[in-house]
């Protein structure tokens, strides 16, 4: 039987606000266990919550990315259910009316195919605290520095129909929470966390299967490794007569495999009711014209901006945007030395192989954009070749110094005295008096490529000093 | 309208309420007479009047995002029954 997966994905992106959704904590990650989380976050009796304005113009900005119907009027609900990291026993989200309506983003697939995906809503809601499961005399140990942190669940339609489309979905909304500077996009930090709804039927069937969900996935990698381990799961357990319960499975990146959790339809009775200690949130035009006058430039806009303007290739253009962090790189060097097309090559070549070479981001890159342009700037006013120009980027990347003073240190500087040139260029024909006949008695269209040869001896006998160009009409001129 | 005794126990679970099998019973028709008396609102016309959550004519405000609170760890963890290490401290939770 032919099999069709059916993929939805809910997407957790922790909003990168100071202080969290409701009350006047920090958001900072990584501080000691609970100095971050006051009355209001352990939900002690007695207090209000009051809503951050830039967890809702996050939203709203997200809304307006995506084409959505951004609500007039949306209402926070109690979601309830008990445990121990939720000390309300309730998490304040949004039900029946989110902030963020129906929405869609485009996907390009590996085909070069694009495809539509439908959002069917981002809604603002607050985090849980982190249980420590740690032997603590028998006990569980309680952090609540994340509790009321603001998230923006973004609920995808069932549009994926296989784990790449899934990851070229997850990755869209990543770039785009980032671009609009919502979210800083660490999954390993948990900023950025994907559940996947996962079913199959046979291939023409028009209703969905059952569902599983999917959690615990902190990288792409593994959403692709859960999704496919969970389509094989139960495609084989209905060949084999079984059937596909509705339950929250986890992922186990070790063993690479995903199992039950819980059975959801226990635990799925949250009895969501508005909840009375908030007003509903409005959104008046002002606010909206407020956060549209400050909308950040989208990725597919830049890319199409980078083409048209600097002239890149498609290509070019496409890898430069992929994260805004090399969007940003790429144009700080290219305004720095006046030359889009120089800095594109080496953001795309250089760089980024040093960088996939140490599994860095660009964000940490040793060599940042001011002390790349730096170095650029030397092969565009000729001191440098582009060849001495890679070995003085190895120097600068292991931390020896800026491409000013490694040239001056190292006495890289190009030989352009073409007297000094001319006297190298000479040796090297005296040296080889049979490549200078072979040459001569060559024919002319063959030429250009045996020159090769003594530009290669003369760059040698230089240490790769000597101004290429240079040697190249020297050459040509004493032996044509 | 009326509530079986397993319904009962059910919502008290969802509560993590002890009800007990007499308190059940006896519970079951406090909430059934209750849901009775709801239930007569159901008379009356409700059409086109839209569902009311909260009873002012107001809207939500907003607060600007700063950190304002200062870290009141220790207080608020010796209110706790048990702590250690900075956390709050809960019979062992396992999935």
């Amino acid at each position: 039987m032919q099999w069709e997966t059916v993929i939805g994905l809910e997407i957790h992106t922790q909003l990168a606000t100071h202080s969290k959704i409701f009350s006047g904590s920090s958001t900072a990650f990584g501080a000691e266990p609970n100095t971050q989380a006051n009355l209001v976050d352990l939900g002690m009796p007695g207090v209000l919550p009051v809503l951050n304005r830039k967890a809702v113009e996050y939203a709203v900005r997200f809304g307006r990315a995506i084409d959505a119907h951004v609500a007039e009027r949306s209402v926070f609900a109690r979601k309830n259910y008990f445990y121990p990291d939720l000390p309300k026993g309730y998490q304040i989200s949004q039900f029946e009316l989110p902030i963020v309506g129906k929405g869609c983003v485009e996907i390009v697939l590996e085909d070069g195919e694009v495809k539509t995906v439908g959002v069917t809503r981002a809604h603002l809601e607050e985090d849980a605290g982190k249980s420590l499961h740690e032997d603590f005399h028998g006990m569980t140990g309680i952090d609540l520095n994340r509790a009321g942190t603001p998230l923006l669940e973004i609920v995808s339609e069932p549009d994926m129909r296989s784990a790449r489309e899934a990851i070229a979905y997850a990755r869209k909304i990543h770039q785009i929470v980032t671009y609009l500077g919502i979210c800083d996009g660490n999954m390993q930090e948990g900023s950025f966390r994907c559940d996947a709804n996962v079913s199959v039927r046979p291939k023409g069937q028009a209703e969905f299967g059952t569902r599983a969900e999917l959690k615990n996935i902190n990288s792409f990698r593994f959403l692709e490794r859960a999704i496919n381990y969970e389509v094989e799961r139960q495609i084989e357990l209905i060949e084999d007569g079984g059937k596909v319960v509705q339950e929250t499975r986890l992922y186990d990146a070790n063993r690479d495999e995903t199992r039950s959790m819980r059975s959801k339809e226990e635990a799925n009775d949250y009895r969501y009711f508005p909840d009375p200690d908030l007003l509903p949130v409005v959104i008046d035009q002002a606010f909206m014209d407020a956060v549209s006058a400050d909308m950040p430039e989208l990725p597919d806009a830049r890319r199409t901006r980078f083409q048209e303007a600097f002239g890149l290739s498609a290509y070019d253009a496409n890898g430069l945007t992929a994260t805004r962090a090399t969007a940003d790189y790429f144009e700080a060097v290219s305004a720095a030395t006046g030359d889009a097309k120089l800095a594109a090559n080496w953001v795309m070549g250089e760089l980024a192989a040093a960088l996939n070479k140490e599994g860095l981001e660009i964000e940490r890159s040793p060599v940042d954009a001011a002390a790349l342009a730096g170095l650029l700037l030397r092969i565009r006013d000729n001191t440098i070749s582009g060849k001495i120009a890679k070995q003085v980027f190895e120097a600068m990347w292991s931390g020896q110094g800026s491409a000013d003073e490694l040239i001056e240190a190292k006495g890289l500087k190009q030989i352009t005295d073409s007297g000094a040139i001319e006297a190298l260029v000479d040796e090297v024909l005296a040296a080889n008096p049979e490549q200078v006949e072979n040459y001569r008695n060559a024919d002319p269209a063959k030429r250009p490529k045996m020159i090769g040869f003594f530009v290669g001896q003369v760059m040698k006998k230089s240490q790769g000093k000597a101004n290429p160009q240079q040697v190249n009409e020297l050459l040509r001129g004493k032996l044509d | 309208m009326s509530l079986k005794p397993d319904d009962v126990s059910k919502i008290a679970q969802l509560a993590r309420l002890a009800v007990s099998p007499e308190e059940g019973e006896a519970l079951s028709r406090e909430l059934s007479s209750i849901l009775d008396l709801v239930a007569q609102m159901t008379a009356v016309d409700t059409s086109g009047i839209e569902p009311m959550a909260h009873p002012l004519e107001m809207q939500q405000r907003l607060r600007p995002d700063e950190v304002t609170e200062t870290d009141q760890r220790d207080l608020y963890l010796g209110n706790a029954p048990q702590a250690e290490a900075g956390l709050f401290l809960v019979p062992k939770v396992i999935e």
